[in-house]
């Protein structure tokens, strides 16, 4: 555990945002916007959440994290690189022969990933799966779950929204990225889903509704998610797509992109200036 | 001649042989899987007595899951108990899971390499009245085709008891190939089962042709072989209840003391063990091969015998394809 301060996350999320920028030019090709969206919360899961040792990856007592939008994991590799997973200079072997780092995440060549994710809808089903063997061994481990707004168009997703309720699988908590994007434009045009609120609540989930990039919402949602005790709760969090990025933010275009070197030299002088300004 | 170290039934050609559905032996695999290990739990989508999982639920309702119509759910639910270190079998229709469920599979439970074990209940042509789309012919071509994944088709209730229990014990994926139809019991409990083993039923002297099968299929194969014999022809028969990791050694070993092949399966000619006999076999020694098996249709309503007749997979049909097989190798 390597927990940061309250006041200390959103400097060390914008350090991630750096890094999540570099590793996609370098890739040359990647999913910019929801990486940059998430960076909050998984700065808030890594540095503040989760127990978890970077040393020890795959302690028997730490919480299981598992991303069902496997296209985001640039924000999952720098947030561990940062967290002493592995070296920050490795995440420019992203997407690269050899590296460890693949385009979309993979459990057998990093364990602490927990899964293999890529095509959409099948994360929740893993987790709820993983979360109803913990109880039946009475392990006292949470096991959470990131999953896209996207994939709330995939019916996988929905047969395990109703296993998870069924079931009582409090030690489950789910965010969803909320970003109203998806690869081919945005969500309410694509695949209306709202009010996904309603929805989750209507199939017996504990619901609570947050800003993504709001540091004490995210921690007191996960609180709220702890205190209950009869059902999974869904964190829909309301995130800006390629967030910090003027020319990225709620361009849907980003979805799938990467930065060139020029743009990638402009994103990161605007987050190198915030930088200071937390100092 | 039948090979008597493998302890087949004695009443192996008595025409009064006991037939029991393949899928009860599933059943009763699932009970004694259970009782050995702890760690096994059985999930089913809203078909626990078609996949005879009934029995196991009522003894470990605390292991038992029930997922609803939902084959794609139970696949990844499953996923994640294996990852945590459960041995999970899911118990659905061939048709729906692998049928439904292949990306999950190929992508939750093969590429994670957790032991996730697919019952596939229901296959061929002989599931009967309820009609093409529950005949599931394409199951050992999906399930073969994944990295990870070992293929079982047992071919009777005994062997299918037997596949069910070592199946737990791999650590890895497992699909298990269970037909609906009573079959024959040709096997004994002591004839022995060992995942990845073909096995050589019927053996005569010189003999012109080997003729490979699973499933429903080892018994006529069995009673081909017989009627051949009478007609002076001499042959090995080989059940193969392991589609993959394929027995090469065995199935060279005898393709060369034959010098041609006949594989049968109730499954599509395309993607099935006559597929893998031919790879495997143009490789390494070409002889001339037949496959009896469905010939690029779906299925249709009706009773076994008589979509066994329609769709090609008789007793005569495997003799035909023997005596074909054999004039072109003497060609």
């Amino acid at each position: 555990m390597n927990n940061l301060p309250l006041v200390e996350l959103s400097k060390k999320a914008t350090e991630i945002r750096i890094d999540i920028l570099k590793m996609l030019n370098a890739a040359g090709s990647g999913h910019s916007a929801g990486s940059l969206g998430m960076a909050d919360i998984f700065t808030a899961l890594y540095f503040h959440i989760l127990h978890h040792e970077a040393e020890d990856p795959l302690w028997e007592g730490r919480d299981r994290l598992f991303l069902s939008n496997g296209h985001i994991v640039p924000v999952r590799y720098a947030t561990m690189a940062h967290a002493g997973y592995f070296p920050i200079t490795h995440l420019k072997t992203l997407r690269k022969f050899g590296s460890e780092l693949q385009g979309h995440p993979e459990r057998m060549r990093i364990p602490a990933l927990e899964s293999t994710s890529g095509p959409l809808g099948s994360g929740l089903g893993q987790a709820a799966g993983y979360a109803y063997a913990a109880r039946m061994d009475n392990k006292r481990f949470r096991t959470y779950c990131i999953t896209s707004d996207g994939e709330h168009d995939e019916g996988n997703h929905w047969e395990a929204v109703m296993f998870a309720a069924k079931y009582k699988l409090a030690n489950l908590t789910v965010f969803v990225d909320r970003n109203n994007i998806q690869i081919d434009g945005f969500t309410h045009n694509v695949m209306p889903m709202e009010s996904l609120s309603e929805k989750y609540k209507s199939f017996n989930w504990n619901v609570v509704n947050i800003d993504g990039h709001n540091f004490p919402a995210i921690l007191s949602s996960v609180e709220q998610a702890r205190s209950e005790y009869q059902k999974p709760t869904v964190i829909i969090a309301k995130t800006i797509p390629g967030k910090g990025v003027y020319f990225m933010e709620n361009k849907f275009e980003w979805h799938g992109k990467v930065p060139d070197d020029a743009q990638t030299k402009e994103a990161v002088k605007i987050l190198t200036k915030q930088l200071k300004e937390y100092e | 001649m039948l090979n008597k170290t493998l302890k087949l039934s004695e009443q192996i050609f008595n025409k009064k042989i006991s037939s029991i559905p393949i899928r009860d032996g599933f059943g009763e695999g699932l009970l004694s899987a259970g009782e050995q290990n702890d760690q096994v739990i059985v999930l089913t989508a809203d078909l626990k007595d078609s996949t005879r999982a009934t029995a196991f639920s009522e003894k470990y309702p605390e292991r038992f899951i029930e997922c609803g119509v939902a084959e794609q759910g139970m696949v990844t639910v499953a996923s994640g108990m294996a990852n945590y270190g459960k041995i999970p079998f899911i118990c659905s229709f061939s048709a729906f899971n692998p049928g439904r469920t292949w990306e999950q599979i190929r992508t939750t439970i093969c590429i994670n390499n957790v032991p996730v074990k697919i019952g596939g209940l229901f296959v061929g042509v002989s599931v009967g009245p309820d009609g093409v789309t529950h005949q599931m012919l394409e199951d050992i071509a999906l399930m073969r085709s994944l990295p990870n994944m070992i293929v079982l088709t047992p071919s009777d209730s005994i062997e299918a008891k037997k596949a069910v229990v070592l199946a737990a014990s791999t650590g890895t994926p497992v699909y298990l190939r269970i037909p609906r139809a009573e079959s024959p019991v040709y096997t004994t409990v002591d004839t022995p089962f060992e995942i990845g083993k073909a096995y050589t039923l019927w053996e005569e002297k010189n003999p012109e042709v080997v003729i490979i099968s699973h499933g429903v299929m080892v018994y006529k194969s069995l009673l081909a072989a017989k009627k051949l014999s009478a007609a002076g022809f001499s042959c090995i028969v080989m059940s193969c209840p392991t589609i993959k990791p394929l027995d090469e050694q065995s199935i060279i070993h005898a393709a060369k003391i034959a010098g041609s092949v006949v594989v049968s399966e109730e499954h599509q000619a395309i993607g099935g063990l006559g597929s893998a006999v031919s790879e495997l076999l143009s490789k390494n020694l070409p002889v001339p091969i037949e496959i009896v098996a469905v010939e690029d249709r779906f299925g249709q309503s009706g009773k076994p015998e008589e979509l066994w007749e329609e769709y090609g997979l008789t007793t005569e049909n495997i003799i035909a394809a023997a005596k074909k097989v054999v004039n072109r190798k003497r060609a």
